[in-house]
């Protein structure tokens, strides 16, 4: 700047409007930044969407699994036989967080079989690594998983894999176990998923 | 020139600078005069983005950014719009082939040292513009609403939610909702086609301003302005950019559109690289294709983002994968310092160079080949020792660069 005092230095004055008004300057910024940014957060209408869902499984056999959509995500619900619930014993040392103790379940599903009744499980279809669904693969010991594989999820994504209660393998991309969601019996065969109460269904 | 066309260039020369901006970047342009076949494709990138500008602005004439209409719009546009399906082959072609001249430009300035000094900026403007060709490319996948659409973006997105703290909100915010939906499609599409777009233009521009000031370096990588007659001041190497690149670079185009027309013509899918089979299935929130695999210019970062498998240091395998990839994109920036070779070009570096550069190109061709590929415990190894080569590549590049034993550089160009 030319004009801006002897020997080219500044002013304090100057100096001073220069800080002030520069500093002024970032707030106005940020403020009518604020409004554009959160015109990007969910909406009102996409917040109110997220209504629990009823599924009836009275139809569901044994090691059949049928899928549900909740808040726009697959919600497995999956009928294991004695066998499968025998095997998940196994596959502890195998396994990256086999007493599930980090927070990816209810309390109430922070047990061996992950799910309030043993034989049903209830878990969020998407996988804790990038949130591809996998995919149910019951055969034992299929040639492309190993001989070891005792029926589980495989995610053809990334190569994660979780056993038959949502247990995340060691050494593969995704880091913690499969979600269980809120979720409860309205009667026998009648699941509440979205709420674990039943006044809201 | 006659003279009523003389007094009409005055006229506009006193209020817009015309002859002097056709003269200082074109007719009186001085490039070396030694470019070769690599030397086309940054012309060749330019007249991709045309097409795609072009094309673009067609497609959204039909086009609609509706999770409930927007595969059908594509289907649309495809059967019903008169000369819709070319219109939409050449613009996804167009992707295609953006990523194939810019990768080869990239190629070319790594042979032959043109991202050393004084030409760091004009490379580090080009990264720019590839980071915005990626998200581009990323974008304008999500627009057809298929299977590939919605969990390629899913991945992509779920990128974000790795980061720590911040992870879920960020996620949420950029997809304004808590899931990939009808929010996500629509802002993609604004994107994609005003925000982009725009970003892209003004970096070309920037890029070629840049690049006019430090003159264009050659496959000697030796600088033209150095040596200049006495005389005229210009350089002994140099030819004028008009008519004789103009020409050559023309010539290049008719090269590369019997290409581009034959894929169109006859390949458009390029037998599901370009276009792939599942993205002809419409989206669907509850079930992944059981093979699902980026377009082909994103394979090799997507094989590194599934190559670790182990958490480390106490941070998950997931969140190191993510930043590897970033990382293997942003270390291109690091180029020009990572480089301590005496001279620029592969002509003249030694052979430590010339191994490290060959094992770059066929790292960077197997972690390509196993993105398209399923996850096997042999797959996973292999794109774990691809990873580190690619990766050591950069890292020891000012090790193996310094004590490389290099050949004279030449006083001018050479053939």
């Amino acid at each position: 700047m030319t004009d801006s005092g002897d020997n080219g230095k500044m002013s304090g004055r100057r100096r001073f409007l220069l800080v002030a008004t520069s500093v002024a300057g970032v707030v106005a910024g940020a403020g009518v930044a604020t409004p554009f940014l959160r015109s990007m957060m969910p909406s009102e209408r996409a917040k109110a969407a997220g209504a629990p869902v009823e599924v009836d499984i009275s139809k569901l056999e044994s090691g059949m699994l049928l899928t549900a959509e909740w808040r726009g995500k697959p919600v497995w619900v999956l009928k294991r036989t004695s066998e499968m619930l025998d095997d998940l014993k196994k596959l502890n040392d195998q396994l990256a967080d086999p007493n599930s103790e980090r927070d990816q379940q209810p309390p109430y599903a922070q047990n061996p079989t992950r799910s309030i009744k043993p034989e049903i499980l209830v878990v969020l279809g998407v996988c804790t690594h990038l949130g591809c669904s996998p995919v149910y693969r019951k055969d034992i010991a299929p040639a492309d998983l190993g001989a070891d594989w005792l029926g589980g999820f495989f995610c053809p994504c990334h190569g994660s894999k979780f056993d038959l209660a949502g247990r995340v393998y060691k050494n593969v991309p995704a880091p913690t176990n499969l979600v269980v969601p809120p979720y409860t019996y309205l009667s026998d065969n009648q699941l509440l998923v979205g709420s674990d109460s039943k006044e809201s269904a | 020139m006659n003279k009523q066309q003389n007094s009409m260039m005055e006229w506009i020369d006193k209020r817009f600078p015309l002859t002097i901006t056709w003269k200082a970047h074109l007719s009186e342009y001085y490039a070396p005069k030694n470019f070769n076949f690599w030397y086309y494709f940054g012309s060749l990138a330019l007249l991709v983005l045309v097409n795609q500008l072009l094309t673009g602005i067609f497609l959204t004439m039909s086009y609609k950014p509706d999770a409930g209409m927007a595969f059908a719009s594509v289907e649309y546009i495809m059967r019903d719009v008169d000369f819709g399906w070319l219109i939409r082959y050449m613009h996804s072609t167009g992707a295609s082939m953006f990523f194939v001249v810019v990768y080869l430009h990239m190629f070319r300035g790594m042979m032959y040292g043109s991202y050393r000094k004084p030409r760091e900026l004009l490379w580090l403007i080009g990264m720019a513009i590839f980071f915005v060709l990626m998200s581009l490319a990323f974008t304008g996948y999500i627009l057809p609403w298929g299977q590939m659409s919605y969990w390629g973006a899913q991945v992509i997105v779920s990128m974000f939610g790795a980061i720590p703290l911040i992870g879920d909100t960020l996620s949420n915010w950029i997809l304004g909702d808590f899931m990939l939906s009808d929010a996500a499609l629509n802002r993609f599409f604004a994107y994609h086609v005003v925000t982009l777009p725009v970003l892209i233009v003004v970096l070309v521009f920037v890029h070629i301003i840049a690049l006019h000031e430090t003159g264009s370096n050659n496959p000697d990588g030796i600088e033209i302005k150095v040596n200049k007659d006495p005389q005229t001041g210009i350089p002994v190497d140099g030819i004028p950019f008009h008519p004789y690149y103009t020409v050559k670079d023309i010539f290049g185009v008719v090269g590369f559109l019997i290409v581009f027309c034959g894929i169109i013509f006859f390949a458009p899918e390029m037998g599901g690289y370009f276009l792939e089979d599942n993205n002809f299935i419409p989206a669907n929130p509850l079930h992944t294709p059981d093979h699902i695999a980026p377009v082909w210019y994103f394979t090799p970062y997507y094989s590194m983002l599934r190559a670790v498998t182990v958490n480390f240091l106490g941070v998950d395998a997931k969140l190191w994968g993510v930043i590897l990839m970033a990382a293997a994109v942003v270390i291109f920036c690091f180029l020009p310092w990572l480089d301590r070779s005496p001279v620029k070009s592969i002509r003249y570096k030694g052979p430590y160079f010339k191994i490290a550069l060959t094992l770059f190109v066929i790292s960077f061709f197997v972690l390509g080949w196993l993105g398209t590929k399923s996850v096997t415990p042999l797959h996973t190894l292999l794109a774990q020792i691809f990873t580190t080569i690619y990766f050591a590549f950069f890292l020891l590049m000012p090790w193996y660069s310094k004590i490389d034993k290099v050949k004279p550089e030449p006083e001018n160009v050479t053939k």
